[in-house]
């Protein structure tokens, strides 16, 4: 006779055990998912409070005379004239003007300093754009230099004793008359999004490394998802199961392992020296990253293909499919949110991506924004390395906004991910 | 005492066939099996089995779990060619065509031969791509209009058309599993094969959706030849003309379906049949 009495104590005597067990691993999952949140909390906040004083610009406003005969142009001058005119002697004297006591050479280098070297090519711009401006006088904003900038966002102490200041009382008292006067303001830095990059902080943009990451993904995209999913397709459906395909399976592996830089020294010899493509360039950037990408697709897509229940495949070959009908009619869609989830880890991956790209020359220092694939640019986190490098002060917030921006590309990229899935993961 | 010799004697009359008794073989074959042997690997899971498939006859496989009636029926349509381990020899021939000739392309004879398996597996789609599927990649239709008219024609054949006519967009994942079953069902006489393979097409069906299938079963022979596994002895009588019997990979007995059941000759299919084992 089974006593069953006795197995049920037996089993009310395990059960305490098991569920303790059990709340003991809710408990340390739940601290897990905590301690990572929370450091993602602390990185993303600090971040962010370096970055924010970034999107804020100081102007200054000042009276330019736009005098068509100091300038040597007119209206009807052309497109090439205006831009060989001399922008900054106006500016120049429009301080000069403000402040009529300033005569001492070092002095006067403090005034011109106020502005930012940019100002000229702003001026510049104002009037290609609005050639009526020319011959008369008008009220225009300019960008501030970077200390200035930085002593009214109050990174500069103005309590500080004159020796230990970057700024010196003579400037101080520029700046402060402007101030008086209303002609310094704090506006949104919109130009961080549409400038290129900048020796000087203040002028500093961060759109040459952005397009010059679409690009690069752009080109890794396309020349990384149709050969990995081919491929992964290839190898799990149609390869034939012999010592050949587990050589080849275990290359992949093991390409998935090599350190990025590898990649770059490759992308140096054979794409730039041997088939002399040009140097700096996304084309080039992107290739090396999908060489570097590719093994990451090609398990995740495979591991997707992997998980289509093979009644699927039985169901379609029964009906009369071909091999190639089951394969894209059925199993493809079938595991495709899969591999977008694949393929999205692996850009994010080299989006984030430094070493290869230090190699071929993405390191440059370049001002222009990249028009085409084949121009020289740089990417974001190439951008932040260059940014945190430099010594000047104002680059300590571009580099935070720059880190900011390169999160946000980040999410952005995992929100589409999500979105596709959802699109395509119609679990019927 | 005489039963037993007549076994003897029938056993010695097939001794060219392993130890199948009744008749295995019919005149206007269909489907027509000799020595095939079929291996997972090293692992042999039928031995020997020699077996003639009359045209528009339904024939019932029983036998215990394991015996190798799934794989015997998966050799018939090439469903084997997708288990790399599987390897099947012997002489299979359909209309005289050798079903594992070099030449003859897998892809048409699954066209000709369809298959129903033990569990549903619709595509994730909707009730009308399912059933759509078959004769878009074969070409079978010419317009909408006839698509429409055939898949409409399926799903009435396979008993489900009254319950889903509304809801031809619905997804076939989302029916029952008897549903599911009978979608699968007009899914694969949409193609119409000439012979139909069916996997334990009820086993997971109550008695109502089970009759429906039976039903079918016997409308559809009046087109098709059906092979049939099923576990359920009384399923078989109900709806087979004639039935084999396997017992661990070998062909056992073969025969007229009333005489099966009344009569068997073999101990081993008289033992299953009374139910003192399987
Ligand atoms: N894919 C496979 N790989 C290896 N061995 C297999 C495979 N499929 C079936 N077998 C073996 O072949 C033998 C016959 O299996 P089969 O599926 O044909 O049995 P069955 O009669 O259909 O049983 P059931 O009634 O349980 O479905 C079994 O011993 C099984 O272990
Ligand atoms: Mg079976």
């Amino acid at each position: 006779m089974i006593n069953h009495n006795s197995i049920t104590q037996k089993v009310e005597r395990s059960l305490k055990k098991r569920y303790l067990k059990e709340k003991l691993f809710k408990a340390m999952g739940f601290a897990s998912v905590s301690v990572a949140f929370l450091f993602l909390l602390i990185l993303v906040s600090d971040i962010t409070i370096k970055a924010l004083p970034a999107f804020v610009q100081t102007q200054i406003t000042l009276e330019i005379e736009l005098n068509t005969e100091k300038l040597g142009i007119n209206q009807n001058s052309t497109t090439v004239e205006i831009k060989q005119a001399d922008f900054r002697a106006s500016i120049r004297d429009a301080l000069r003007k403000q402040f009529p006591d300033v005569k001492k050479r070092t002095q006067k280098k403090d005034l011109y300093s106020l502005v930012s070297i940019g100002a000229e090519y702003q001026l510049r711009d104002l009037v290609l754009e609005n050639r009526a401006y020319l011959g008369t006088t008008k009220k225009l904003s300019f960008i501030a230099d970077d200390d200035v900038d930085a002593l009214v966002k109050g990174v500069i102490d103005r309590k500080v004793e004159e020796s230990a200041r970057r700024i010196k009382n003579f400037k101080l008292g520029l700046i402060e008359d402007l101030e008086k006067n209303g002609q310094i303001e704090k506006t949104f830095n919109w130009s961080f999004f549409s400038n290129g990059d900048s020796r000087e902080p203040e002028i500093a943009g961060i759109k040459g490394a952005v397009m010059g990451s679409l690009y690069t993904l752009l080109v890794t995209l396309l020349m990384t998802f149709p050969v990995a999913v081919a491929a992964a397709i290839y190898l799990e459906e149609f390869a034939p199961k012999n010592r050949m395909v587990d050589f080849i399976e275990i290359n992949i592996n093991n390409l998935a392992a090599v350190p990025s830089i590898v990649f770059g020294l490759l992308g140096l010899a054979v794409f730039i020296n041997f088939f002399e493509l040009p140097r700096s360039a996304p084309i080039v950037g992107g290739i090396v990253l999908s060489l570097m990408t590719l093994p990451t697709i090609i398990i995740a897509s495979r591991s997707a293909i992997k998980a289509v229940p093979p009644s699927l495949r039985e169901a379609a070959l029964g009906l009369g499919a071909s091999k190639m009908q089951t394969v894209f009619h059925h199993v493809f869609p079938a595991a495709l949110p899969g591999i977008l989830t694949g393929t999205i880890i692996g850009m994010a991956q080299a989006l984030g991506e430094t070493a290869p790209l230090l190699m071929i020359g993405m390191v440059a220092f370049i001002v222009d924004i990249p028009q085409s694939v084949a121009d020289p640019a740089t990417v974001l986190p190439i951008q932040v390395y260059l940014w945190a490098d430099s010594p000047e002060r104002g680059f300590l917030e571009k580099t935070s906004a720059a880190i900011l921006v390169l999160i946000c590309f980040l999410i952005a990229m995992n929100a589409i991910a999500i979105y596709l899935r959802k699109k395509f993961e119609k679990k019927w | 005492m005489s039963n037993q010799t007549d076994k003897a004697t029938l056993a010695s009359m097939h001794a060219d066939h392993g130890t199948t008794v009744g008749q295995p073989f019919c005149d206007n074959a269909k489907l027509s099996t000799r020595n095939v042997d079929v291996y997972y690997a090293d692992n042999q899971a039928i031995h020997d089995v020699s077996l003639d498939i009359g045209r528009n006859e339904v024939i019932a496989l029983i036998g215990p779990s394991g015996c190798g009636k799934s794989t015997y029926l998966r050799c018939l349509n090439r469903m084997n060619d997708t288990i790399d381990i599987c390897k099947v020899t012997g002489q299979l021939l359909l209309d005289g065509q050798n079903i594992y000739a070099k030449n003859q392309d897998p892809v048409l004879l699954r066209a000709r031969v369809g298959m129903v398996f033990q569990k549903p597996n619709p595509f994730p789609k909707s009730i009308y791509d399912n059933v759509a599927y078959g004769p878009r990649i074969h070409g079978l239709t010419s317009n909408k209009a006839e698509l429409d008219d055939l898949v409409e024609e399926s799903l009435i054949k396979a008993g489900l058309f009254k319950e889903v006519k509304d809801r031809l967009e619905a997804p076939g994942t989302g029916l029952s599993g008897g549903q599911q079953q009978r979608l699968c069902i007009a899914r694969t006489i949409a193609v119409q094969p000439e012979v139909i393979l069916m996997d334990e097409p009820a086993s997971a069906l109550d008695p109502i959706a089970t009759a429906i299938i039976e039903e079918l079963i016997s409308e559809l022979r009046k087109n098709y030849t059906i092979v049939i596994v099923t576990h359920s002895m009384q399923q078989a009588a109900r709806v087979s003309q004639r039935t084999a019997y396997f017992h661990l990979g070998k062909l056992i007995e073969v025969g007229e379906t009333n005489q099966i059941f009344t009569n068997p000759k073999h101990e081993l299919t008289e033992k299953y049949i009374t139910g003192r084992f399987g």
